[in-house]
């Protein structure tokens, strides 16, 4: 029996696709993904209503999403990060359930262990054969690891995979196997690679975030966990990626060998692999070509599945050999709890993403952010919602000074020693606040309009309408 | 100590809120070239403010427009009451210069109820006349605590080209050293303009240090901690200065005449050399044989 | 004092505020746009308003659009916009 089909709704009817279902997505085009939104648009076309969906991610290109929850076509949400587009609807209440945000270490283990009951896997594939072999690889648009959407294709009921670039039988390697997969499909386009990766990710010029990417370096060197098989992982944007340039100098003067590098992958990753700096990349996203190009090219720059990455259901995962993180924050509080889903207005723009697998997995922790952005203080009595626990989180690196969590008296100790402007995190407040004032708090008043489930599967907040 | 002087333009409010986050010795809040003629009035107000409630933790330096411009004279009223530590002159042609803003700023801190002879002076020479009379300059008034090469002005001024290499202001870097140390005051090399060339910065800060200046200023926050690299005193230094303090420790000891160390005879240009040395290592909290 | 001629201070810059006085109908009147509104709302209208009263105005309407200043910026281009206003009535 052959797997190809002509069309999508081909595709859709044939895996029997009916009101009620859970139908998931996986978020490796970012945003240049047209697959969630085609899907959606078909889906209200064959009169299917009532539909949840997982998406590992949510971005602002799939604001017509907004609409067919309207319409009543998607009636429930389940995501680990979400743009500001849709964000800012869903705070203003356009949906009755609740969105349940996730981890990408707790959704995998969900859709594991069966607490998500996926109907419908569809997997955008910048190339595939036609048994549904599929790689992220290849094709034009190419956005390299696919991880996050094999978890998805392996316990779906039915896996569609949606390509834009047909392969001879058999393509490898195969980051989505045939074993899993029940039809494929071809379209024009599954993405707008301009919105899928970028070239290079440039490292911020803003001389405040140099200065703090400056200071947690130090901190690292400091820390006593930069040693031969050190392991790291970055974010892509503002003082994070920027860590990496001044880690480097320190790693080459200490003669420190990495084991990996870990998560999100840039092209600066990827050049601190070519110059033996690091020995391998785990890479679960590419975010630039560069990225993409090494996947491809260099076998020691290693594809792994969002379970690998970060799962806490697995025997074990990357996250739980990782030496140190940095992250971003919005807010931190007193106690070191990370809001990353909420603005200061308390509308959604974010959320955890990794940040909490891999904050729970790392030796070392940092929360890399400006004291004040504009006006508003960074550290805050309460954070308007609790995405990353505290007791997980270990540094706060603020252009002004950083702070320790209580709890590691240790490390406290080895960076005071290191000579790093250490102070506690409610002085940070207090330093902030003499320059900004203090903020008055948001109303939390509204209905819940989103849960945040903890990687574990707890809930460890909710999130609120703001009118 | 100031190894490196950061520039602030004085009408941007974001940049005056992380002033002094950037490690720089001094910082100076430019009310001059980077203030356009129609905003000087709200820059001197958002200075001002600026000032009084962020409390900067690094030496405070503020540039004036020159005199002759009409806003000279408002700029030091509304700045002497800042006690900034340092008023910065600029397009300074001669001594009769000095001596006027000298007097002007004697005027406003008796108005201010401030003590006299506070805030010093670090004019900014940047034409050829003022190359000139650098000497003249550097004695005018006890106030001038250093002069300050500013070569983009200076090069358009010569009519030269202006380089990445500088030979065209090897002439002025030289006579701006020379006089101010003939008047035993310091010297601070003027700014590398290319924000992007970190590599070009290090190398234009190295010759500057070793031609013998004091310090150097940063258009860009992302320069200073290359400059407070190429004048802060190397281990190897710092090391080398300790043992020849402790060979002429030794050597007074023993009553020898002459001491000589790994077989060069110390003679006194070194060991002022090594006092140098080591007293701005301490200073600046580097190590050395005494912190080991 | 009244403010008879209107002028502005400030730019619409991340950190900085546009500050637009212009005579009012008897009273002051101050209007206020700030991306921090819900938290920094009352303390930017006090900010403002205690500038007014430092120069006596009491017959004026401003309009704060602000993008995150922090108050010494706030009342610095208060002070400049009343100061230009003030200064194209003497010419």
């Amino acid at each position: 029996m052959s797997k190809l089909v002509s069309t999508l709704r081909e595709a859709m009817e044939k895996a029997g696709l009916k009101s009620g279902m859970t139908i998931s997505f996986h978020h490796h085009l970012r945003n240049g993904d047209y697959v969630l939104n085609m899907v959606l648009e078909e889906a209200e076309k064959m009169g299917v209503r009532d539909l949840g969906v997982e998406a590992s991610s949510i971005f602002d290109v799939h604001a017509p999403i907004i609409d067919h929850i309207r319409n009543g076509v998607v009636t429930r949400l389940g995501t680990n990060y979400m743009g500001a587009k849709v964000g800012k609807a869903i705070t203003q209440g356009v949906m009755d359930t609740p969105v349940i945000f996730r981890t990408h270490g707790g959704r995998p283990n969900a859709i594991e262990t069966g607490k998500i009951k996926i109907d419908i896997a569809f997997v955008a594939a910048p190339c595939a054969d036609a048994a549904g072999n599929a790689n992220g690889i290849y094709g034009k648009s190419a956005c390299g690891s696919m991880g996050y959407a094999v978890s998805d294709a392996k316990c779906a009921q039915k896996t569609i995979v949606i390509t834009d670039t047909l392969m001879p039988y058999p393509l490898s390697p195969a980051s989505i196997e045939e074993t899993n997969v029940d039809f494929v499909v071809k379209v024009d386009e599954i993405g707008d690679a301009k919105g899928i990766v970028s070239g290079t990710t440039q490292i911020t010029r803003d001389p405040v975030g140099l200065k703090i990417a400056q200071t947690a370096a130090d901190v690292i060197r400091h820390s006593g966990y930069l040693e031969n098989g050190f392991s790291f992982q970055t974010g892509a944007g503002g003082a994070s990626l920027a860590v990496t340039k001044f880690l480097k100098p320190i790693m080459r003067e200490k003669g420190v060998k990495g084991s990996f590098g870990l998560g999100g992958i840039t092209s600066y990753m990827v050049d601190m692999l070519k110059e033996g700096y690091f020995e391998k990349l785990m890479d679960v996203q590419c975010f630039d070509l560069g990225a993409v190009a090494s996947l491809r090219e260099n076998p020691n720059h290693i594809e792994v599945s969002a379970s690998r990455y970060a799962s806490p259901g697995v025997k074990s995962a990357c996250v739980d050999h990782l030496d140190t993180v940095i992250l971003g924050a919005t807010q931190v509080d007193l106690d070191f709890n990370v809001n990353v889903h909420t603005d200061s207005n308390g509308f959604i723009m974010g959320g955890s993403g990794g940040h909490s697998d891999t904050a729970a997995g790392a030796k070392l922790a940092i929360i890399v952010a400006p004291l004040y952005r504009a006006r508003l203080p960074i550290v805050v009595d309460r954070v308007h919602t609790k995405s990353t626990p505290g007791s997980t989180v270990d540094v706060l690196v603020t252009q002004r000074g950083i702070a320790v969590n209580p709890e590691r008296e240790e490390l406290k100790r080895r960076l005071v020693k290191g000579g790093l402007p250490v102070f506690d995190i409610s002085e940070l407040k207090n330093l902030a606040e003499r320059v900004t004032g203090t903020p008055e708090e948001i109303s939390k008043g509204g209905r819940v309009v989103a849960k945040v489930e903890y990687r574990d599967g707890t809930i460890i907040d909710e999130i609120r309408s703001v009118e | 100590m100031i190894r490196s002087l950061l520039f602030i333009p004085g009408n941007n409010p974001g940049m005056l809120l992380n002033a002094d986050v950037h490690g720089a010795d001094a910082i100076i809040l430019d009310l001059e070239d980077a203030v356009s003629p129609d905003q000087k009035d709200a820059a001197r107000i958002l200075v001002r403010n600026a000032v009084r409630a962020l409390s900067y933790n690094t030496q405070l330096v503020i540039r004036v427009n020159p005199l002759g411009t009409d806003y000279y004279l408002d700029d030091l009223k509304a700045v002497v009451p800042l006690k900034p530590d340092f008023i910065m002159p600029t397009k300074v042609d001669g001594e009769e210069y000095i001596k006027d803003l000298a007097e002007r700023l004697t005027a406003f801190e008796k108005e201010n109820g401030l003590e006299e002879g506070k805030i010093k002076i670090i004019p900014l020479i940047e034409t050829a006349e003022g190359i000139e009379n650098a000497f003249r300059i550097a004695k005018a008034s006890k106030r001038v605590f250093g002069l300050f090469l500013g070569a983009e002005d200076y090069s358009a001024d010569l009519r030269a080209h202006r380089t990445k290499e500088g030979d065209e202001i090897l002439y002025a870097r030289g006579r701006i050293l020379n006089a101010a140390r003939a008047a035993a005051i310091e010297a601070f090399d003027t700014p590398f303009t290319d924000v992007n060339d970190e590599e070009g910065l290090e190398k234009d800060a190295f010759l500057a240090r070793e031609m013998g200046f004091t310090g150097k200023a940063a258009i860009s926050p992302r320069h200073v901690s290359g400059i407070n690299k190429a004048f802060s005193p190397t281990k190897a230094e710092i090391d080398y200065a300790y043992e020849v303090l402790m060979a002429i420790e030794e050597g007074i000891r023993l009553g020898k005449g002459a001491v000589s160390l790994r077989g060069k005879m110390i003679d006194k240009p070194i060991v002022d050399r090594a006092k140098r040395v080591v007293e701005t290592a301490k200073i600046l909290g580097l190590g050395g044989y005494e912190n080991e | 004092m009244k403010i008879s001629k209107s002028a502005a201070a400030g730019s619409m810059e991340s950190n900085d505020a546009m500050i637009l006085i212009e005579p009012g109908e008897g009273d002051v009147e101050i209007a206020i746009e700030s991306v921090v509104m819900r938290q920094f709302g009352k303390q930017i209208e006090s900010a403002v308003k205690s500038v007014l009263d430092e120069y006596e105005i009491d017959d004026a309407r401003v309009w704060v659009r602000d993008k995150g200043a922090v108050e010494c910026t706030l009342r610095a281009r208060t002070e400049t916009a009343i100061l230009r206003a003030l200064k194209e009535e003497a010419k």
